[in-house]
């Protein structure tokens, strides 16, 4: 493989303390050297397929289609996977390069807590140590999530800091790792974070679009008209993305957290209303006031309740490749109880945004031809948060 | 006034023993008080670093931390910090130690001259690699402010050489692999990093990160040109019952670090 990419047009970069930089380096020539080797991809593909049930589907959801009359509707059922989100290409591609890198510990950062379970599963499988930062409020609302770490025999480390989200989260565990940094691999759970982070979750991501893409060409012939992905840090949409950057018929949309509403200050559009800083080490659009002190973002989504977001988004965005736009919370939690009754499959909240997305626009989207919807995970983990806010008893 | 980098040059030229650079977290716990902590260390200062606080200070610890989110939360800015370099102006150089993405924010250029004219002498970006630094370290030689980077026991030998060749006034060697607010070990493996970096940088070499006691201050003294304190300071204030006591504290430590360190003691 050929040197990884740091820099997406003037986004990306690496502005990390200099104590990690070497590891950064060594993450790099790790990678590389591992992504065109035989006996790695033998064993990493070999899992994809038996551990973590890939290919998954792609699902025409006629219900769907039915109630927003959009003629053509497809699910990446990205939600079948083990453990139930895309999170897991990432994690377990990360966790077997730790161990061949001959680290011995693991460490994340997790929100919705899919990416703590997906890591924490990956680390149980390579029998390694694992530790998972998440954010006090994050443990309460996605206290199944919480549970299955702690099965799997993971630590998970309570961050009490600012308002106990994501952001704090992967400060703390950053800090872990700037303390830790010899026998410790970062596993970083978004298209986020100094170079090379943002291509390696990129390229173990791109899986989605890759399987999805041929998939729908399968089914119909031709590409579909438009590709739609929820964005929190990214790396859902991006793996869903890259597939289709070249065809330039595809629209692509990405669908931030709006939150109680943009206005309202509420929100985590840091690709609608940011502007471009340094958080978590590179270079993006952020949530940020005059000062460049990072603002809290706000979602019902823990997933996508983050104050920036990858830097291949930044450059995406202001190439106008694609169109980020966002769903607020209510939007969110309509479309959550839609696609549970249309077709029977309880999507995650975050999710959820991108099938709020297809509610609101599906129908003219949709004219021009098949809608293809990454759906990114199952909402298990969000019956609490969702029947609370849905006011559904037990 | 001559440049930053000149002046830092001096402090250390014209010493003839290790500087003490004490850290004072701009506007904590409030604006004026920290203002009167950092008169009360610089009898012994030979630099002062003054920290702008920062939402997400990825090189600090829960010390650090908590003293730059309380000054956040009462409202502090970064021009506030400027001001209270400005007001220290006279005394020893004053290094800001700020997150890059403050400099971002106010447009590098701005920042640096706002800096200048308040009497900085240089600047300090924890999260800002000599790699990345370009247009920050052009905007900093414009407006004559040293750019002082960093370096850790992780930085291999070609990287600690093209740091020294990219710096301004001093080296900040990073003495543990961590964050603030850890305790040192002066030991075999920080001699071994402090002469690795002896041997690839010409500037002088300040080392920091969890430095609590003039003991350990004079023993990294030995090996290197300048010893940074930062959050033992800190934590001295947080356990001051009231501002003069808080003071009087700080004094007493600075002169026993300066001593420590082969400053002639000061009468009481
Ligand atoms: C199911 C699901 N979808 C999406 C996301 C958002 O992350 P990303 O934007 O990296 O895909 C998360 C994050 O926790 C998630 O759990």
């Amino acid at each position: 493989m050929s040197e990884l990419r740091e820099r997406f047009g003037e986004y990306g970069g690496r502005f990390v303390p200099e104590t990690v930089i070497g590891a950064l380096d060594e993450l790099s020539e790790a990678y590389r050297g591992l992504a065109d080797d035989p006996a790695f991809r033998a064993e990493f593909e070999g899992l994809l397929s038996r551990y973590v049930g890939r290919p998954t589907p792609l699902y025409r959801a006629r219900g769907l289609e039915r109630s927003s009359g959009a003629p053509c509707i497809y699910l990446k059922r990205e939600d079948l996977c083990h453990t139930g989100a895309h999170k897991i290409n990432n994690a377990l591609g990360q966790v077997l390069l730790a161990s061949r890198m001959g680290k011995r510990r693991i460490i994340a950062e997790t929100g919705a807590g899919q990416h703590g379970v997906a890591t924490a599963t990956a680390a149980a499988l390579a029998g390694l140590e694992c530790c998972v930062y998440m954010g006090r409020e994050d443990m309460r609302r996605q206290r199944l999530n919480v549970v299955r770490m702690r099965m799997l025999g993971a630590e998970v480390r309570p961050v009490d800091t600012g308002t106990g989200t994501l952001k704090h989260a992967t400060s703390e565990a950053i800090r872990d790792w700037v303390t830790n940094v010899g026998a410790t691999h970062y596993v970083i759970g978004s298209a986020v974070g100094p170079a090379p982070y943002p291509e390696i979750v990129a390229d173990l991501q791109s899986v989605i679009g890759d399987e999805a893409r041929e998939q729908v060409l399968a089914e119909d012939g031709r590409l579909p008209a438009a590709v739609i992905a929820c964005v929190g840090g990214g790396s859902n949409a991006i793996g869903t993305f890259r597939a289709f950057l070249g065809d330039d018929e595809v629209a692509l949309v990405g669908v931030e957290a709006a939150g109680e509403g943009v206005d309202t200050g509420r929100h985590g559009a840091s690709l609608g209303h940011g502007r471009p800083g340094v958080l978590h080490g590179s270079y993006s659009y952020l949530l940020q006031d005059d000062d460049g002190q990072v603002v809290e973002a706000h979602s019902v989504s823990a997933g996508l309740d983050y104050p920036g977001v990858g830097p291949e988004h930044s450059a995406l965005r202001d190439a106008g490749r694609v169109r980020y736009v966002s769903a607020t919370d209510e939007e969110a939690l309509r479309a959550f109880t839609w696609c549970a009754r249309a077709e029977g499959i309880i999507p995650a909240l975050e999710s959820a945004h991108a099938l709020a997305f297809v509610a609101r626009e599906g129908a003219e989207l949709g004219a021009r031809g098949a809608l293809l919807v990454c759906l990114s995970g199952r909402g298990d983990k969000d019956v609490d948060a969702a029947a609370a806010a849905l006011g559904i008893d037990a | 006034m001559p440049d930053g980098a000149a002046r830092l040059d001096a402090a250390f030229a014209g010493a003839g023993r290790p500087l003490f650079i004490p850290y004072v977290m701009g506007g904590f716990p409030n604006p004026d008080a920290s203002l009167a902590c950092a008169r009360a260390l610089a009898p012994h200062a030979d630099v002062l670093e003054l920290g702008i606080p920062f939402s997400d200070p990825l090189a600090d610890g829960p010390t650090i931390q908590a003293a730059g989110q309380e000054a956040l939360d009462r409202g502090v800015r970064p021009d506030d910090v400027i001001e209270i370099a400005g007001a220290l102006d006279g005394g020893p150089p004053v290094v800001l130690m700020s997150y890059v993405n403050v400099l971002l924010a106010a447009g590098p250029r701005a920042f640096l001259e706002r800096a200048a004219r308040a009497g900085v002498a240089g600047v300090v970006v924890p999260d800002l690699p000599v790699d990345e630094a370009g247009d920050i370290r052009d905007a900093a030689g414009r407006a004559g402010v040293a750019l002082v980077p960093l370096v850790a026991p992780t930085t291999a030998a070609a990287r600690l050489a093209a740091v020294g060749r990219a710096a301004q006034g001093f080296v900040y060697c990073v003495a543990v692999t961590g964050v603030t607010g850890g305790e040192v070990a002066v030991d075999a493996e920080l001699r071994a990093f402090l002469g690795r970096a002896r041997a690839n940088i010409d500037a002088p070499l300040a080392v920091g990160f969890g430095v609590r006691t003039p003991g350990q201050a004079a023993a990294i003294g030995e090996i290197a040109d300048g010893v940074v304190i930062a959050s033992q300071l800190i934590r001295l204030v947080e356990q001051a019952q009231d501002l003069a006591t808080a003071q009087r504290s700080l004094e007493g430590f600075a002169a026993d670090v300066a001593v420590a360190l082969g400053a002639a003691p000061t009468p009481a």
